[in-house]
């Protein structure tokens, strides 16, 4: 089933050097599965995730065939009906907590903000369901963490908190742009496993951001790799180490490997034609 | 080359005080390369700083090339050793030209002949003379990153501390900078002490590393060890799954 329907997505900004495309004709749908974007900075992965959300602001200028959601078209919604859109159906984590949350305010507050938003509940209630999030993205001792503010949390726990209050409304589509990269090796597992667990319970549909190939394939079903704005391959994330791309072969070929030791690492040679052929459908 | 004993760093006082980094030992060999890996908050970069004088609190003993430092640090231990920072974003002064970021250096470690040297720093880090005039907001940041190597090759420095040199960048721009660093220490003969949270890097780059956590150093080994999975202490083997 599908969820989520792109076609032909362009993001443009104007410069002084003319309108600069950040992201050029991408086409893709998200049925309930795990859907990967992967790229270099730069490549217009965020601003894809970014799009769909309505959140580019002018003088940026969105524009597309259809972003439709359950096959509403979100292009024709008004400000104030994208509100309900946000959190309540499509909920984004964003890459840093420590710039997400608001410093002066408690965990508790915001996390209660968040979801009395989005519904009628009582005070109490708010309480009680902010407990039981944070208990789901796995924050022992929830009341104390409830009185803290932001910068008593570690950036594990901070992101932990982010997904929770991205989960409270209990969206049908979670953007997650670079959720992880901020975070130490140790922990990433650790959050990757609760937004893992998650999707599979709610049958959520997922976009997974990120530059990182190998968490990729461990983590999603389908990848997206981007390229200068478009699209270059489209592969399910097992087959991914097959792929056929010169620049998807090129950004596997520059990791390290930790059991396979090289003397040079590769370098990637960028081939002016990857930009200039037409954006590949991730559309099923 | 370089010789820590028992290095003890902390901040703070009284019932503040946080110690960062707790008895640590370790011996780096002249043209070796040396990691340091373990999760933020274990101390490996407070190690590094410590050496290089950017913390104050610190006791210990620290030697290089044979000789011991102190808390002050005298000119010539600043021409033996020099400090490669983790975010090139941050770590170049946004008005000041690459002219006049790396001339400034030169100047201050007394060289004379500043204008061929500049142009002879650019060319090592694998950067065009086009890009002397050019602010950090016009480099990017992979480019940024070769300023930063070139600034701290500038006094002809015998160690180099990196402190997550590639952590901010892309892959493909992270393949390039560590091949250039690789190249470097060839050509130059420099010993590295490299601090990453991220194994594959630093089996890539050192011969040997020391694993960090809780601020204290829980083991050293070979590359070859950890690539063998041989790693001894519980933690090096948790790094070492999470990483696979």
């Amino acid at each position: 089933m599908t969820l989520l329907d792109v076609k032909d997505l362009w993001v443009k900004f104007p410069t002084h050097q003319g309108l600069f495309e950040a992201v050029r004709g991408v086409s893709f749908t998200l049925g309930r599965e795990r859907l990967a974007i992967v790229g270099e900075s730069g490549s217009g992965k965020s601003m894809t995730g970014r799009a769909i959300l309505r959140l580019i602001r002018p003088p940026g200028v969105v524009t597309a065939d259809r972003i439709s959601l359950e096959g509403v078209n979100l292009l024709h919604k008004t400000e104030r009906e994208m509100r309900d859109v946000r959190g309540q159906k499509i909920s984004m984590v964003m890459q840093d907590p420590k710039f997400s949350l608001n410093p002066v305010m408690t965990i508790g507050q915001q996390i209660i903000e968040a979801y009395r938003l989005h519904s009628n509940a009582t005070k109490s209630e708010a309480y009680e369901k902010s407990i039981e999030m944070l208990e789901a993205v796995s924050i022992r001792d929830q009341k104390r963490v409830m009185r803290a503010y932001p910068h008593e949390m570690s950036g594990g726990m901070g992101q932990r908190i982010m997904i929770a209050m991205m989960l409270i409304p209990d969206p049908e589509i979670l953007i997650a742009d670079e959720p992880t990269s901020a975070l130490d090796v140790s922990v990433q597992r650790q959050v990757l496993s609760i937004i893992d667990s998650l999707v599979k319970e709610r049958g959520m549909g997922l976009i997974f951001i990120s530059h990182d190939l190998n968490l990729v394939t461990d983590f999603c079903d389908r990848v997206l790799i981007m390229y200068a704005g478009r699209i270059v391959e489209v592969c399910d994330a097992k087959n991914l180490h097959k792929a056929k791309h010169p620049y998807t072969q090129g950004l596997l070929n520059s990791l390290p490997k930790l059991h396979d030791p090289q003397k040079r690492l590769e370098v990637l040679n960028r081939d002016p034609a990857w930009s200039t052929v037409a954006s590949i459908s991730g559309r099923i | 080359m370089l010789k820590i004993e028992n290095l003890n760093v902390w901040f703070g006082s009284g019932r503040d005080r946080v110690n960062a980094v707790q008895n640590a030992n370790f011996a780096v060999k002249s043209g070796a390369s040396f990691g340091l890996v373990g999760e933020s908050g274990s101390g490996k970069s407070t190690i590094l700083r410590a050496i290089m004088g950017l913390t104050k609190n610190w006791s210990g003993k620290v030697y290089v090339d044979g000789t011991q430092t102190s808390i002050k640090k005298h000119n010539s231990f600043y021409k033996t050793v020099q400090m490669v920072f983790q975010d090139p974003y941050a770590s170049l002064h946004p008005r000041h030209s690459v002219d006049q970021v790396l001339g400034e250096t030169l100047y201050l470690h007394g060289f004379q002949d500043i204008d061929a040297r500049v142009v002879h720093l650019l060319d090592d880090v694998g950067l065009e003379a086009k890009f002397r005039f050019r602010y950090p907001h016009q480099l990017s940041g992979g480019q940024r990153q070769r300023v930063a190597i070139a600034r701290a090759l500038a006094p002809e420095p015998k160690v180099l501390l990196l402190d997550e040199p590639t952590s901010a960048l892309d892959v493909s721009v992270q393949a390039e900078i560590l091949n250039l660093l690789s190249d470097l220490r060839s050509r130059n003969s420099l010993t590295y002490i490299m601090v990453s949270h991220d194994l594959a890097v630093v089996s890539h780059m050192c011969e040997s590393l020391a694993v960090m956590k809780d601020s204290e150093i829980v083991e050293i080994m070979d590359v070859s060890t950890l690539r063998n999975s041989k790693a001894c202490h519980p933690y090096s083997q948790q790094l070492l799954l999470a990483s696979i």
